[in-house]
């Protein structure tokens, strides 16, 4: 689909009133975060292909360093509050689930996920999503259950925490001090993104 | 702030200064009682720590360890449990509501849950008096229940988002009116009004939030009381069917802590735990427990949503998330195949919430998921808080793992029943039809979401079927009380905070009176 909001960069408001020094502070931080070297060079691969297939970035966007951002999480494996009783804490979780889709693109093509095709790559999650895996790896560790309250909530919210992201969707972004004056349909400030071929607004 | 030492007992140790310790701690100390409320989390100071980024703000959530299970699982976090000084009202959507009278009465009047031991009247007029301390932004009138008094503020103006939920009640016929909502629309003291900045739910930076953290916990230290943050309590002691104090945890050891009284406050699963965890040779089922009631009887709250696409840019992340609302079916019982009630509200996810709701709730990933974020501009949604009834079989454990201070973890099961799932449907055809009448295409049900906690320590009339009694004073032990959500014997259709907030205002009071009848 193409970019609703190509002219939009919520950056160039970060130094505007709409961010406030501690805003300013924790994005510079996240934008610059590397990836730490805490998986194997295989399980590495894997959560990068994984991240490609489910948020795929825009090409005109900037990066978004969503690899590093998980990983860090993964590393800090401080816990969500609240852990399905059929679900190990954060990072061993991970590392079982990075595993098991290895073993499961073994099983059905021979060769780990990071090689896959996009369209082998989806349709193998596509059956981990259904719950319909063939290796054993998933023996104790449910499939849809590791999809649906680790690798997807885990994954996009990584993504969906850069400023590219944002760009990308027309969000306000940041705003304190400054919030927003025109709330009402099709009113915008004249802060917020313009959405392309729509002339409503500021 | 005044502190006091750990050598000598103070009148009222509160732990959790949320809607039930914050306001406890103001008033008990307003009332010249010596008072320690303790937190597990940090005192933060708003307009310094808080980002407008919902990553960051994540500090704010219990995210401590808890296991889940059971038929339906629930989600904790964000969106129902607080780590810092002020609790979840630090995070909430500053929602603010009545219940329906008969809603104190549902067993009596409508044939379902428990009844309250209170009436409705005497919590009117408490309602009247947390809305005056938050000074609450409200309608002119409200369309629904006995007359009330005018808001203290003026309603917040509607958004894109709300206008849509107003388009939607009118075109079906029923009322709908400005949601009563605890931040500013007029200046006071040195608070702004709110900038509708939309980051409500991660914490305000502004201060405009009236959040028991810039409204009742000022008023505590201004009266002598001390708010002793980053205080883990693990343990509540007990002497000759007495409590004596408090095991806490703090600055990486544990402390003791002697008091006349301890109020428990710690939201309906810190609440539970603590009274288990607090078992005992005099109580070897945990404290207050004679009923077998503790931790039972757990009430989330129905969170489901409808979802559509709209030719307008409606850009739902400015202001408060729900400024509109509709309570017409807490009102309205004809026409329902199932007891109880809810309301519904216009919606303003931001992109992390947003990008999991459409990822978990309807199952999209990869280009879809993209694509569908970089519509968000057009989208809206109307979310319902539901009543669920209380159940024994929904329930807070101990579970045996253990926490980072050595404390077993809580374990929280859940499942909706029949009733649950025939209000579920009822609520998404409605919502569903409601956002039809304005045009909205492409509508989804988000089926799932739950919010809010509430039971596991109900109030009653009858020791053997409640664990504490109106003035939310535990049955079994006299020094001893429990004010927040846990002492819901049912939950009705509205957010929990304004009724938990009038509980501990009553609650202060009758401790106040029995405290001159025994001088």
């Amino acid at each position: 689909m193409a970019d609703r909001y190509p002219d939009y960069d919520v950056l160039a408001k970060s130094d505007t009133l709409s961010w406030n020094p501690v805003t300013r502070k924790v994005i510079a931080e996240r934008m610059a975060t590397a990836e730490p070297d805490i998986l194997s060079p295989e399980q590495h691969a894997t959560l990068r292909r994984l991240i490609e297939r489910i948020v795929p970035q825009p090409d005109n966007r900037p990066p978004v360093n969503t690899v590093a951002l998980l990983l860090h999480r993964i590393m800090a494996n401080r816990p969500d509050g609240y852990r399905h009783h059929r679900l190990p804490p954060l990072r061993e979780a991970w590392t079982i689930g990075l595993a098991a889709i290895d073993a499961e693109a073994q099983a059905r093509h021979g060769q780990p996920f990071a090689l896959l095709s996009n369209r082998e790559a989806d349709d193998l999650l596509r059956a981990i999503e259904a719950s319909e895996t063939q290796a054993e790896a998933w023996q104790d560790f449910p499939p849809a259950l590791f999809w649906s309250w680790r690798l997807i909530p885990d994954i996009v919210s990584a993504y969906y925490a850069h400023p590219s992201a944002w760009s990308a969707m027309g969000f306000g972004g940041p705003a304190s001090p400054r919030g927003y004056v025109r709330l009402l349909a099709n009113r915008r400030d004249p802060w917020e993104a313009r959405e392309e071929g729509n002339h409503h607004g500021a | 702030m005044r502190s006091y030492s750990e050598t000598e007992a103070v009148d009222f140790v509160i732990v959790g200064t949320g809607a039930g310790g914050g306001t406890l701690a103001a008033r008990l100390a307003e009332a010249g009682f010596s008072v320690i409320a303790m937190d597990a989390g940090p005192y933060w100071r708003p307009l310094e720590d808080f980002a407008s980024d919902e990553t960051h703000q994540e500090k704010l959530y219990w995210t401590d360890e808890r296991i889940v299970d059971g038929e339906h699982p629930i989600k904790l976090g964000s969106n129902n449990s607080g780590k810092s000084v002020g609790g979840s009202t630090v995070h909430f959507a500053m929602v603010s509501l009545r219940f329906r009278p008969e809603h104190f009465k549902a067993r009596t009047k409508l044939g379902y849950g428990a009844d309250w031991p209170v009436d409705w009247r005497e919590m009117w007029r408490y309602y009247a008096e947390v809305e005056d301390a938050l000074k609450i932004a409200g309608p002119v009138r409200y369309p629904w229940g006995p007359h009330r008094g005018r808001y203290p503020y003026r309603a917040h103006p509607l958004n894109a988002a709300a206008e849509y939920l107003a388009r939607g009640a009118e075109a079906l016929g029923i009322d709908w009116t400005e949601t009563p909502l605890a931040t500013l629309s007029a200046p006071r003291g040195k608070a702004h009004p709110c900038v509708y900045r939309g980051f409500c739910v991660t914490g305000c930076s502004t201060n405009a939030k009236q959040s028991v953290l810039v409204t009742w916990l000022p008023r505590a230290l201004a009266a002598g009381a001390e708010i002793r943050d980053l205080a883990m309590v693990g343990q509540i002691e007990t002497k000759n069917g007495r409590v004596t104090g408090v095991q806490y945890h703090r600055e990486g050891e544990w402390r003791f802590q002697p008091a006349r009284n301890v109020i428990v406050a710690g939201y309906a699963i810190e609440t539970p735990r603590l009274l288990l965890n607090s078992a005992n040779g005099e109580f070897p089922n945990g404290l207050a427990n004679s009923s077998g009631l503790v931790g039972k009887n757990l009430m989330v709250q129905l969170n489901q949503a409808v979802w559509g696409i709209v030719e307008d840019e409606v850009r739902s992340y400015k202001g408060p998330p729900s400024l509109a609302i509709s309570e017409h079916w807490n009102y309205e019982d004809r026409g329902k195949d199932y007891f109880g009630g809810w309301s519904y509200m216009s919606q303003g996810p931001l992109p992390i919430t947003w990008a999991r709701t459409l990822s978990g709730g309807r199952g999209l990933w990869g280009q879809a998921l993209i694509d569908e974020m970089a519509r968000v501009n057009h989208s809206v949604g109307l979310k319902m808080v539901g009543e669920v009834l209380p159940d024994e079989r929904n329930r807070v454990t101990l579970a045996d793992e253990c926490d980072q201070y050595g404390l077993r973890i809580p374990r929280v099961t859940f499942a909706f029943r029949d009733n649950e799932k025939a209000m579920i449907r009822h609520a998404l055809d409605f919502m569903d039809q409601s956002l039809a009448a304005t045009g909205a295409t492409e509508r989804w049900q988000e089926s799932d979401d739950t919010c809010h906690l509430n039971g596991t320590a109900r109030m009653g009339n009858d020791p053997a079927t409640s664990v504490v009694n109106s003035d939310c004073r535990s049955w079994d032990i006299p020094n001893l009380w429990i004010c927040d959500g846990s002492i819901f014997p049912t939950v009705g259709g509205v957010n929990p905070s304004l009724t938990i907030q009038a509980m501990a205002c009553r609650t202060a009071d009758r401790i106040l009176l029995a405290n001159h009848e025994a001088s």
